[in-house]
């Protein structure tokens, strides 16, 4: 009796496991979520964390243990779908990595927004930070950029700009091209300005 | 001895200058034909000059034969740092106040619209009330969020008196009005002062409430009002602007329409106002309102919510530190509405008239910006 407990949780864990794998890098509010299922018959039905796969048990009542042969064919036969499901998709991409682009991008666009009201964390030593003159990143119009401008003598990057000001109005030192903030402001910049259609070179 | 004749020269230039620019915008016909030699004259007495620092201004078009009663200055939002580490704002806010002292005639009185201090520091108040001092014209103080919401406006009251106060002048009576106060969101999230400075001090920070007169103010208001005869004028120093523009950034006042209602039976009303940093005027019912330029920086104009009788200052140059800024002064009639004179630095001034409100923007628009925001 014992070791057939331990087989039947081994295999409901090991599906356990691959649902948690699954669903690692989600967070909380991202994980897919059934709907509830009822069979029309009153049997039990089990539902795959995915959001997607379920089966109803005939001969098992809504309630009841699965009995452990039974629990093994219906894992099995639950991976089977699984596998057959994946294997009919065109695309290669995954919901993983849909969440994994939402969740980079709105941290990198978080940064941003950080530094762009922190003076200090960019190098500014007198006190002006970017939100001040752009409150929520207005009047940069991100999607002007690359355009001539007379001060630079040459046709600037959204980058040079955000330079020109660290520089100027907030007294600091220009941050290299390559530096991850300057990635972040721009993010947080172009995302404020997402729809707009894009303008290069309109003053 | 030649330093001594350009310093000379500099001055009686600067001299005419002001006295050009003020000239104009008080001409009717006659004065027009007299300035208008007065500069001819001095422009080619003057040829070694660079010629567009003595361009004519464009005059507004209504020729009222109406004098103004008198005339305040303003200087506003001037966001003081400790002068070690901000020098620029100090530089700004002591033109303001050369600005004002060199008008002739001096004004009747100079209203300070608000944002004295940029963190509420009482060196940062200390600062400017040093500064603002050195003007020859009696002052006439108005608080803003920036001085209030580090030590709840201790420090102020100290410096200033009470926030709320009405005076009476040449026939108009004046209300200086709190209207930046905030419902508590800083006690639940267990904020220290400075944390809930900061939070008010960012314009875009959705974490505080919304600014409003409050039950208090709106009660003191009434109160006062309820000794003045309707027929007054009646003009309101605010530094919220007492109507509804744009939420997110706090360009608003949250019981603007209780406000409006207690105004609203006067026969003419005048709101100047703060905290918006940038050309602005509106007329609601008979109430006109006015925004202050600031001296320590311009602010974009909303996305949303723009009054549709304003005309918007042109786009901010950012290769220009000073550019969108400036001071400046009002004329005020006997019915109450008022010229709005904006003396933007590094710009033609630009005067919102009497006339273009009175019409509903009908007459005597102001000029039209080239770049508009976008």
């Amino acid at each position: 009796m014992n070791k057939k407990r331990i087989k039947i949780s081994i295999v409901i864990a090991s599906a356990f496991g691959l649902c948690m794998a699954f669903t690692s890098l989600a967070q909380q509010n991202s994980q897919p979520r059934h709907a509830e299922a009822r069979s029309e018959n009153g049997n039990l039905v089990v539902q795959l964390c995915d959001g997607k796969t379920q089966m109803e048990v005939e001969g098992v009542r809504e309630g009841d243990v699965i009995p452990p042969d039974m629990a093994r064919e219906v894992a099995a036969k639950m991976m089977a779908a699984v596998k057959a499901e994946q294997a009919k998709q065109a695309s290669k991409w995954t919901d993983r990595d849909r969440l994994t682009w939402e969740r980079e991008q709105k941290r990198i666009i978080a940064e941003g927004d950080k530094l762009f009201h922190d003076w200090k964390a960019l190098g500014g030593t007198i006190g002006i930070s970017c939100d001040m003159c752009h409150p929520n990143g207005s009047n940069t119009h991100a999607e002007t950029y690359p355009k001539f401008q007379t001060q630079l003598k040459k046709v600037a990057a959204l980058r040079d700009m955000i330079n020109w000001c660290i520089e100027n109005p907030m007294k600091g030192k220009p941050l290299a091209l390559d530096d991850p903030r300057i990635l972040a402001l721009e993010a947080y910049m172009s995302a404020q300005r997402k729809g707009v259609p894009l303008d290069p070179g309109k003053h | 001895m030649w330093p001594l004749r350009w310093k000379k020269r500099e001055q009686q230039y600067t001299q005419e200058r002001a006295e050009f620019f003020d000239a104009v915008k008080r001409l009717d016909r006659r004065s027009f034909i007299k300035v208008a030699g007065m500069s001819a004259a001095a422009a080619v007495a003057h040829t070694s000059l660079p010629p567009h620092s003595f361009q004519l201004v464009e005059v507004a078009s209504a020729q009222t034969a109406e004098k103004p009663l008198f005339r305040f200055a303003y200087i506003s939002d001037t966001h003081l740092y400790e002068r070690e580490l901000n020098e620029r704002f100090v530089k700004s806010t002591m033109r303001a106040v050369q600005d004002v002292n060199a008008l002739d005639p001096q004004p009747d009185f100079v209203l300070f619209g608000g944002d004295l201090a940029q963190l509420g520091q009482p060196k940062e108040l200390d600062l400017g009330k040093q500064l603002i001092g050195e003007l020859k014209a009696p002052v006439r103080m108005m608080v803003g969020e920036h001085d209030w919401f580090l030590d709840m406006g201790e420090k102020w009251q100290q410096l200033f008196g009470p926030p709320s106060y009405s005076f009476d002048h040449k026939g108009i009576h004046f209300v200086t009005l709190m209207s930046v106060n905030e419902k508590d969101f800083w006690t639940e999230r267990k904020m220290t002062p400075m944390e809930r400075m900061l939070t008010v001090a960012g314009l875009d920070n959705s974490l505080q409430s919304r600014f409003e007169v409050g039950e208090q103010g709106r009660e003191w208001l009434r109160r006062d009002l309820a000794k003045v005869p309707k027929n007054t004028p009646v003009v309101v120093f605010s530094h919220s602007p007492l109507y509804k523009y744009y939420k997110p950034w706090n360009f608003w006042t949250e019981d603007a329409e209780q406000v409006q209602a207690l105004l609203a039976p006067f026969r003419s009303v005048t709101v100047i106002h703060g905290h918006t940093h940038q050309m602005l005027s509106n007329r609601i019912g008979n109430i006109h309102f006015h925004g202050m330029l600031s001296t320590a920086w311009p602010c974009p104009y909303a996305p949303e919510g723009l009054p549709k009788l304003n005309v918007q200052m042109d786009r901010a140059d950012p290769f220009d530190e000073a550019d969108g800024t400036g001071d400046g002064s009002i004329d005020v009639y006997k019915s109450g509405y008022v010229d709005k004179h904006h003396n933007l630095w590094s710009r033609n001034p630009i005067t919102v008239s009497k006339a273009y409100l009175d019409s509903w923007g009908k007459q005597s628009a102001p000029p039209a910006p080239g770049h508009p925001s976008y």
